[in-house]
């Protein structure tokens, strides 16, 4: 077992009447890769905005190094700082270039120099195929190209997770190889990633767990060949012949 | 056609006789507007910005007294000066400060009417602001807030970094609405008698009664003042929005065509030459560092 990162601890959210997470529990050692899946409205992506504290849990607790983290009352700049996002839409600041997208966390949170912040952001868009675009607006690139800029945005904080909300799902089907390729090369290098997904392939083989949700719980979770090869919950079976046949 | 020529004629005689006065007035006249424009500005962004603060019912109560208190405030400042008139604004200003201090303190001299002026107008512009503003900050797209906060930014420099000079560009039309605007509208300030480009118009036709002549230079006047206006906005938005092309380094290693990407460990159907590369990738993927997981 790796080093515990995060746990989360019988969290729930309700937004009015509607309780969409309901005493969810699960840990994230260091090295995982972990596949949340699961139909729409299944609280998939409200669990990982959770995390990041974009939502504030109705009840329970986050737990990061074994202190809590979604308290009244605590910072959570500096936490966020550690934890990355990758965003569905992207999200890129559009007053700015791609090379000052990856530099401005650097300088403003992390209160690097501009040659530092510059030097290491290179490093990461390079990593991510964008070094040829570091002058271009988010206007001005793909979709592809623009959830790349987003991933190296990401490692420039040199987080500890990196947390991924369905980031090839506002993507054409053509712009996905190229996202899938960097997200599995992470994986490879040992990065802690929790993606939330509906590209099966990816979750099969390049995850270590995959974390099954269905109406606001955890129905099953394993490892791939667990979840894949043999799901127990009648849930899990329905919901994957529909990608088996696809 | 006569009456055309004449009225050349006529405005050149007044021009010949008055054109220094007519260049003070327009010279008052453009720096009250801009002056005013700009302290309006301030202002309407501060407003707008204490408009927008988000408070949750997490935060603690004080806090969210003291916006909602804010938020009263701004909201009287707003509708009381957007919903009165300017010139009476003037008066009001102008002749309250002595009234409520028995004269003690007043706007006097010329340099009074001076500060008088830019105070009404810059008030007036500012209730406008506000709401431009206001209007600016909530219609950047929410998700740009959210990567500023996921990259661990506060609020402020989410603000300062990412939604404001955003917000800007898109409030820059409004802005020069207002300057223009300005340059029209300060010509009611000849109320409280600040001589600027209008004031000089009503002094020079009640000594020669040449009202159509010299409302013709007026209207040159005023049409040439604002042209030059939103030219430079116009301006100033294209240099804002920076080049429209960039320069690629090199070329872009990752993009693919449709349907060629394969996952290294199954290979596409059209490769046969992958299948020890594939079981290499999938030992590499299993015996990543520090991860036990795969095998429990």
């Amino acid at each position: 077992m790796g080093e515990m990162i995060l746990e989360v601890r019988h969290l729930s959210k309700t937004f009015g009447s509607n309780q969409v997470l309901r005493d969810i529990d699960f840990t994230v050692d260091k090295g995982d890769v972990i596949s949340i899946i699961g139909a729409s409205g299944s609280g998939k992506s409200t669990l990982l905005r959770c995390i990041n504290l974009l939502e504030t849990p109705t009840s329970g607790e986050i737990l990061y190094h074994g202190q809590n983290v979604a308290g009244r009352g605590i910072n959570p700049s500096a936490y966020r700082s550690r934890v990355g996002m990758v965003f569905q839409s992207f999200n890129l600041f559009n007053n700015m270039t791609v090379l000052e997208n990856c530099m401005v966390g650097q300088i403003k949170v992390l209160k690097k120099n501009r040659d530092a912040a510059r030097r290491s952001a290179m490093d990461y868009l390079e990593k991510v195929g964008m070094a040829p675009y570091i002058n271009a607006k988010p206007r001005q690139i793909s979709g592809g190209q623009k959830q790349r800029v987003a991933i190296a945005r990401a490692l420039a904080m040199d987080p500890e997770v990196l947390l991924f909300d369905e980031p090839t799902s506002a993507l054409d089907p053509e712009m996905v190889g190229e996202v899938l390729t960097v997200m599995q090369a992470l994986a490879t290098e040992g990065m802690t990633m929790l993606v939330v997904t509906h590209e099966m392939a990816f979750a099969r083989d390049v995850s270590t767990h995959v974390v099954y949700m269905n109406q606001g719980v955890i129905c099953e979770e394993g490892t791939p060949a667990e979840v894949f090869g043999n799901p127990q919950r009648q849930e899990t079976k329905d919901f994957l012949s529909r990608f088996r046949n696809a | 056609m006569e009456k055309l020529v004449k009225l050349g004629q006529d405005m050149i005689l007044l021009w010949d006789n008055y054109g220094a006065a007519y260049l003070s007035g327009i010279v008052n006249t453009v720096i009250l507007a801009v002056v005013a424009t700009v302290i309006g500005c301030i202002i309407g962004l501060a407003c707008g910005i204490l408009n927008t603060i988000p408070y949750s019912p997490q935060d603690h109560a004080a806090k969210r007294t003291l916006l909602k208190v804010v938020r009263a405030i701004v909201r009287i400042y707003v509708e009381v000066f957007r919903g009165t008139p300017m010139v009476l604004q003037a008066v009001f200003i102008y002749y309250g400060l002595p009234y409520f201090t028995d004269g003690r303190v007043a706007f006097s001299g010329n340099s009074g009417i001076w500060l008088a002026s830019i105070i009404v107008v810059s008030i007036n512009t500012g209730a406008y602001m506000a709401e431009s503003v206001r209007g600016g900050i909530i219609s950047i797209d929410p998700g740009q807030t959210e990567g500023a906060m996921a990259i661990g930014m506060t609020h402020v420099q989410t603000m300062t970094n990412v939604i404001l000079p955003q917000a800007i560009r898109n409030i820059i039309p409004q802005i020069g609405n207002n300057l223009i605007i300005n340059i029209k509208d300060t010509s009611v300030m000849f109320i409280i008698s600040f001589t600027e480009f209008f004031a000089w118009h009503r002094y020079i036709v009640g000594v020669n009664n040449m009202y159509f002549p010299s409302a013709a230079i007026e209207m040159i006047g005023y049409l040439t003042m604002t042209l030059i206006a939103s030219f430079l906005l116009r301006l100033v938005e294209k240099l804002m929005d920076g080049s429209d092309s960039y320069e690629l380094v090199q070329t872009d290693p990752l993009t693919m065509t449709a349907g060629t990407y394969n996952y290294p460990d199954r290979g596409t159907p059209f490769d046969e030459r992958s299948k020890e590369y594939r079981e290499r990738t999938k030992e590499s993927l299993k015996n990543r560092n520090g991860s036990t997981r795969g095998e429990r």
